[in-house]
């Protein structure tokens, strides 16, 4: 730590490449001294990969790194550290069969000597930073067993353990429940005395409380920037995506499932296990009827992945029953799933909707690739394949070199997009979103609401798991809160409020 | 010969087996926590035993008779860590599939020490070898004395380096280091860990191990040096470590029933006990496969990173 407090930070023209893209471009951004700058824009925009440049991660093509004054080059992270620059990436960078302790030792040099690891002073340095900043977290406990909330905790533990007094936020918020959320930017509120803090997220709001700058990106170039307090997040939403962002609302509200009471989609005392042996699922009854979107609400862990999992055939049903028009799913595949017509998009959509390594136009065509549409007698039709492909990244707006580029090396947005695309193509009966927006910036949010309407006025059955009250509320027609594996309650949409609906997810039900 | 008598003798033959396939087994530990398999072990092994065989047979009667086989391991150790570092550069650095390149590794030191074997050396020779040093006092002990403390020195340090391979991963920051980057690399580098470097340095230290383990089998095991001499251990001890769940012990665990069960088989045969010889000498290895596919499938223990190149810059 051998370098004088960052009192300015100034990064001038930097321009990075990827192969067919170009990821930044000659982008200038400064950050003062105890000062918030926000970095906001699309998906794809190159928020990380500056990020990354800023850490010496990723090397720029061109451009320059000041640091009051005076230009630095970072070669690796290291050089970052030395100037007191940490980073809390977008996916989290902890090693999962390895202790709290040990992820942080990792980083701490101090603890490393010659003939063995000091684990008793890390573990201190772990404590005093958790009790200073009011962050529990145990340093003893396997990284692999905490839930997504606290390895967000730990990262930040992580980093502030390793001495940063410049802080990067990549979307720190996008995988916490909202109170959670609240927590933090409470908490980072306070830090900002002390720290200076780049806040990325595409949560405008947040953005609204928390920082004092902003700056919005577009295709790898800076378009705005500006104070804060300047502008409504409205104001920001339409600059981000180059035009107003309104998100759509349902019409409707509270319309029964058909006359005999059973759904297009209808599941029946459902019971499923989770991972650790528990019972996931206590009892599950539920029904969505064609044109019906019913939002699951519920703190994420109350059994909405098993469900979801469930639903599709990928997990097995201990009892009960799961019935697509009529069909029964439950115990059985994922194919006899999809062949039933029912849509799926996964929560985690790097290891369970895609292929990452895979191109965009195979993706897209992944459910269906043994049926006549895309290959004959042990052919792939190529053609085809690669003209839906082209078809659907226009209407679905995917930003890709091209559709066949891997899909892992797209933005986190637009491979939900891909996801969504290939969905909704396929024109499923029912459809199960889960999270579907998590991590999306407001365009394609929007995007994405119209689109379920959109399904929703063709005659699809929607679940819809989601954490955010506001997505729910807004496209809900009728809305289930889970809790602990059961429904607790299912409420009209319309006669739903946040308040209501948050005193339900934490399991209280007053008469 | 009583029963007691021959299951004594099935331990006394299983101890000293088992060496070549822990040292080995416990280089490959180390490679494979830090993301990389080496199936070429066999080939370091062949190579090893080579090396250490030519001083002890270019040496013998003259002054420096004496330091031969020390001389002989050093090398083995030397030219493991060589082809090591050379398989690092083929898949650290150019990001060669790790199962074709160790085949090729494999293949190559097999090769080479055969071919040069009988350039230089000719027919089979024996060497006068690494002699028992049995530990005074513990040697007289009844059945433990003969089972564990009348053995060669290697078969001591092969077992002393169980602890030590234990303390080094889990203890260690360059334990530690090894162990993250062969389950998440990425989250290595964005550490300012030199994923590359620790991946070469993990791979030196397996090979330095195979060669020894090649060592012990011409020195110490069978005192010569013959084109099939390994006989497949190199990739036994691969399995082994799946088998023992990369941890030191577990390794050491597998090492021993594979050598017991080929102890038990060869006890068998020389005893006459009327069993189908071929069915025997299958034993050790259908007994590998059981358990391998038997044992439960360990999640979050292993380096889930096993097999895959690093490259920061490629997000996939
Ligand atoms: N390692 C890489 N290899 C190839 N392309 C990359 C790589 N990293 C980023 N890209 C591309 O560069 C562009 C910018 O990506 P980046 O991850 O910086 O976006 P972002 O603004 O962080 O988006 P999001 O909000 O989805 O996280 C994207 O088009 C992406 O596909
Ligand atoms: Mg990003």
């Amino acid at each position: 730590m051998g370098h004088e407090p960052i009192r300015s930070l100034e990064l001038r023209g930097i321009t990075k490449r990827f192969p067919g893209i170009l990821a930044c471009d000659r982008i200038d951004l400064s950050v003062g001294e105890h000062s918030v700058r926000a970095l906001v824009g699309e998906n794809g925009a190159g928020k990380t990969t500056l990020m990354n440049i800023l850490m010496g991660l990723y090397q720029p093509d061109e451009g320059r790194i000041l640091i009051n004054g005076s230009e630095v080059r970072f070669r690796s992270p290291n050089d970052a550290f030395d100037h007191g620059i940490g980073m809390v990436h977008q996916h989290f960078m902890l090693v999962q069969n390895l202790t709290v302790a040990e992820n942080v030792a990792l980083g701490m040099k101090s603890a490393h000597r010659p003939l063995w690891l000091d684990l008793k002073s890390v573990r201190s340095r772990i404590i005093e930073v958790s009790e200073r900043h009011e962050l529990p977290v145990n340093p003893d406990a396997l990284v692999w067993q905490l839930s997504v909330g606290e390895q967000q905790r730990v990262e930040l533990v992580k980093t502030l353990c390793l001495g940063a007094r410049f802080l990067i936020l990549d979307e720190p918020t996008s995988a916490l429940t909202p109170q959670e959320t609240d927590e933090l930017i409470a908490l980072l509120q306070k830090m900002s005395r002390e720290l200076s803090i780049v806040f990325i997220s595409h949560k405008l709001h947040e953005v609204k409380a928390l920082s004092d700058t902003v700056s919005i990106l577009r295709r790898g170039r800076i378009v705005f920037e500006g104070r804060t307090e300047d502008h409504s997040p409205a104001d920001l939403a339409a600059l981000m995506t180059g035009h107003e962002v309104e998100l759509p609302r349902v019409e409707s509200g509270g319309s029964a499932p058909a006359a005999d009471g059973r759904g297009l989609l209808s599941i029946r005392e459902l019971r499923v296990s989770g991972d650790l042996g528990n019972l996931a699922l206590d009892g599950v009854s539920l029904d969505v009827a064609p044109g019906e979107i019913v939002g699951l609400a519920g703190v994420s862990g109350n059994g909405q992945r098993e469900l979801a999992e469930a639903l599709n055939g990928l997990r097995p049903v201990v009892s009960g029953s799961i019935a697509l028009n009529g069909a029964e799913l439950a115990g059985r595949s994922a194919s006899a799933a999809i062949g039933q017509g029912m849509g799926y998009i996964p929560e985690d959509r790097n290891t369970e909707g895609i292929v990452p390594s895979f191109s965009v136009r195979e993706n897209l065509v992944l459910k269906d690739v043994g049926g006549g549409a895309w290959s004959r007698g042990g052919f792939l039709r190529l053609g085809r394949i690669a003209a839906n492909a082209a078809e659907l990244r226009d209407r679905f707006d995917i930003r890709c070199p091209s559709t066949d580029t891997a899909a892992g090396s797209l933005s986190g947005g637009n491979i939900q997009k891909v996801i969504l695309a290939r969905e909704l193509a396929r024109g499923p009966k029912a459809l199960v979103a889960v999270y579907p927006t998590r991590g999306l910036d407001m365009g394609a949010e929007e995007f994405i609401h119209k689109q379920l309407l959109a399904r929703r006025s063709e005659g699809v059955a929607i679940l819809l798991i989601s954490e955010e009250l506001e997505e729910i509320m807004n496209l809900s027609d009728r809305i289930a809160v889970i809790y602990k594996g059961r429904i607790l309650r299912i409420v009209p949409g319309r006669d739903a409020t946040k308040r209501s609906l948050g005193l339900l997810m934490a399991g209280v039900v007053d008469e | 010969m009583s029963l007691g008598q021959f299951l004594l003798n099935v331990l006394i033959l299983g101890v000293p087996f088992s060496v070549a396939l822990l040292l080995a087994g416990l280089g490959e530990t180390i490679n494979q926590r830090a993301g990389v398999f080496n199936l070429g072990c066999e080939g370091i092994m062949a190579m090893g035993a080579f090396v250490a065989f030519l001083p002890p047979y270019f040496m013998a009667g003259t002054p420096l008779e004496g330091y031969a086989n020390l001389i002989g391991v050093a090398l083995a150790i030397a030219a493991g860590a060589l082809l090591g570092v050379l398989f690092a550069l083929v898949v650290v650095t150019f990001r060669a599939p790790q199962g074709i390149a160790g085949i090729g590794l494999q293949m190559l030191g097999w090769g080479a020490a055969g071919t040069l074997f009988r350039r230089y050396v000719g027919g089979v020779t024996g060497v006068q070898g690494i002699r028992a040093m049995p530990i005074p006092g513990l040697s007289n002990l009844p059945v433990i004395g003969p089972v564990l403390f009348n053995h060669n020195p290697l078969v001591y340090l092969a077992f002393l380096m169980v602890p030590a391979f234990w303390y080094l991963l889990f203890k260690t920051p360059w334990g530690l280091k090894v162990r993250s980057v062969g389950t998440y690399p990425r989250a290595a580098d964005s550490l300012g860990i030199r994923v590359s470097r620790v991946r070469y340095q993990a791979l030196a230290l397996g090979g330095a191990m195979a060669g020894l383990a090649g060592a012990y089998l011409s020195l110490a095991q069978a005192k010569m040096f013959a084109d099939d001499l390994i006989a497949g251990r190199g990739f036994i001890a691969v399995a082994l470590v799946y088998f023992g769940r990369w941890n030191p012990v577990g390794v050491m665990g597998g090492a021993l029933l594979f050598s017991l069960a080929q102890a038990l088989q060869l006890s068998i045969q020389v005893a006459g006990i009327d069993f189908p010889y071929e069915f025997a000498v299958m034993l050790p290895y259908v007994l590998v496969i059981v358990v391998l596919s038997l044992v439960r499938k360990a999640r979050m223990i292993g380096p889930s990173e096993l097999g895959k190149p690093f490259d920061r810059e490629q997000r996939i």
